[in-house]
């Protein structure tokens, strides 16, 4: 500790368990919410007491349960086919100079171009099914975790891999014993950028246009304004968020804890 | 000078470096890292090799790894020339080089579980080399958890597990601070002492070279060459004492001025 808190309420503090923290500030931001909605934003802003019984309702009718699965479905799927092609892409690029030459430039161009923007293309093509939307979050995270994925092979520290040859490495072995494991943190950084991406998309196909979807669910409710149920699915999007990326650095923490310094 | 370096040695030659060149092509023309270099190394040999930066003095390291292909001229180890790395060339890093996601044990059944060794004896080879290097208590420990000189301990017990012909090491303890430095110049002198093998070692370091070498080769900068190549008679078992001699520190002396000499050169 840098400062010795001297006060009374310092120590007490000092003393204070994380956990506690965490439930002042979750009370605090809800006291924050109610207390914006009480103001004359609360036209648009519904409180969070109003938020809970349209949850209640949403949830009992099963109406939240359809929409949360149906945003699962597609995020998890299209998130899913782009670790499987990214990761083997991203490893060939990095291994073979043919490939890197050929793809690079194209993978560099498209990330640019934000997925919004090629939304109607894909849904002309594929209609508005579901098949629309777990293309569109599969392209824009792919791109995402292939860059990165990519940049991880690319930055695996060449002295580990002399250091391995020396000890009768061939290229085989390299790969699986040396690029493989190294590379392991910038895969499971990837992922989690994928997934931000994933859900960033998601929300914006829905939006465009779908039957069933949290998406779908904040665009109708905001058509009759019924703001309680736009603000439920502004949450239940960043819980599930939330939860997802918590699964991820758990998985970091487990399955790469060698790490001198954790790259994020 | 030349009369030394081709004294003839008890032993075998091991390795010979055979008028060897090397030419880096870099945005600003060519550069001779090294040139016109010859050098015999004995069986059980240790060979100190100190010169100003930009000496080359780990290009002809790279070069008798394997890591790099001379531009001209050979180099043979037992006769056989050597094209490409192979495990009979151990290289200790400067960096160390461990590989982070594997234990200590891991990182030194590293070699051996590409010669595809039995997993018994693998572990017993192992053991051996983790105890010698007196890291018993930490061989289920990840790198992270070690200091960098137990780290520069690591890499020379994976060095040595896989028995290689000539041992190469690339200022092993240049990044350790002085102490540490001291404790595992005096190891690394008793492992040599106990279990004889060919060692080809860089430094930046005068006194480290004399303590540990049986022949101090000087090198010069731009181009890269040999200068000089100096005996060190200094009889074993060297030990901390050895360095308050002043036989010791003569010789120092004198290698010294000729390497202060090489870096006036280079600094020109």
């Amino acid at each position: 500790m840098i400062n010795k808190p001297t006060t009374k309420f310092g120590q007490i503090v000092e003393k204070m368990d994380g956990r506690v923290f965490l439930l002042i500030s979750l009370i605090l931001g809800l006291l924050t919410w109610q207390a914006v909605s009480m103001t004359s934003a609360g036209a648009v802003f519904a409180g969070p007491v109003d938020t809970f019984q349209a949850f209640v309702k949403e949830l009992s009718n099963g109406k939240l349960l359809q929409h949360t699965y149906a945003s699962l479905y597609r995020v998890l799927g299209g998130f899913v086919l782009a670790i499987v092609i990214a990761i083997p892409v991203a490893f060939m690029m990095g291994w073979y100079k043919i490939c890197r030459v050929l793809v690079e430039p194209w993978i560099q161009f498209l990330r640019t171009i934000p997925p919004i923007a090629y939304i109607p293309l894909v849904i002309v093509a594929q209609g508005v099914g579901e098949s629309a939307k777990i293309t569109v979050i599969f392209v824009a995270s792919f791109l995402v975790m292939v860059v990165s994925i990519y940049q991880g092979v690319r930055n695996v520290d060449i002295t580990l891999i002399k250091a391995s040859r020396v000890l009768g490495a061939r290229d085989r072995d390299i790969f699986i014993r040396v690029i493989i494991p190294a590379s392991f943190p910038f895969i499971l950084v990837a992922l989690r950028l994928g997934l931000s991406a994933s859900l960033t998309t998601l929300i914006a196909a829905e939006l465009t246009g779908a039957q069933v979807g949290l998406g779908q669910m904040i665009q109708e409710a905001s058509m009759y304004f019924r703001m309680e149920i736009v603000i439920l699915g502004i949450v239940v999007i960043g819980i599930i968020g939330f939860v997802l990326d918590k699964t991820l650095l758990f998985l970091e923490r487990k399955l790469a804890g060698w790490q001198e310094v954790r790259s994020v | 000078m030349a009369g030394s370096a081709e004294r003839i040695m008890s032993g075998q030659p091991k390795v010979i470096v055979n008028g060897v060149k090397k030419v880096f092509q870099s945005s600003r023309g060519e550069v001779i890292a090294l040139n016109n270099t010859n050098l015999t190394i004995h069986n059980n040999e240790f060979i100190c090799v100190v010169g100003p930066s930009g000496c080359g003095k780990t290009t002809l390291l790279n070069i008798l790894a394997g890591l790099d292909e001379p531009t001209l001229g050979e180099v043979t180890i037992d006769g056989k020339s050597i094209h490409g790395p192979s495990s009979e060339r151990g290289v200790v890093f400067q960096q160390y080089a461990l590989f982070p996601w594997l234990t200590v044990r891991q990182n030194v059944e590293f070699g051996l579980r590409l010669k595809k060794i039995s997993k018994g004896e693998r572990k017993s080879i192992a053991e051996k080399y983790i105890e010698s290097v007196g890291l018993k208590d930490f061989a289920n420990a990840f790198p992270k958890e070690l200091s960098g000189g137990m780290k520069q301990r690591v890499a020379i017990a994976r060095a040595y597990a896989v028995n290689p012909k000539l041992l190469l090491l690339d200022e092993p303890f240049g990044a350790l601070d002085a102490q540490t430095r001291t404790q595992l110049q005096v190891e690394l002198l008793k492992t040599w002492e106990k279990e004889q093998k060919t060692c080809f070692f860089i430094t930046h370091d005068v006194e480290e070279a004399v303590l540990l070498a049986s022949r101090v080769v000087v090198m010069s900068a731009r181009p890269g060459r040999i200068k000089t190549i100096i005996d060190i008679d200094l009889k074993h078992p060297r030990t901390q004492e050895t360095r308050m001699s002043k036989e010791f520190n003569d010789i120092k002396n004198e290698i010294w001025s000729q390497v202060y000499e090489e870096y006036l050169e280079a600094k020109k």
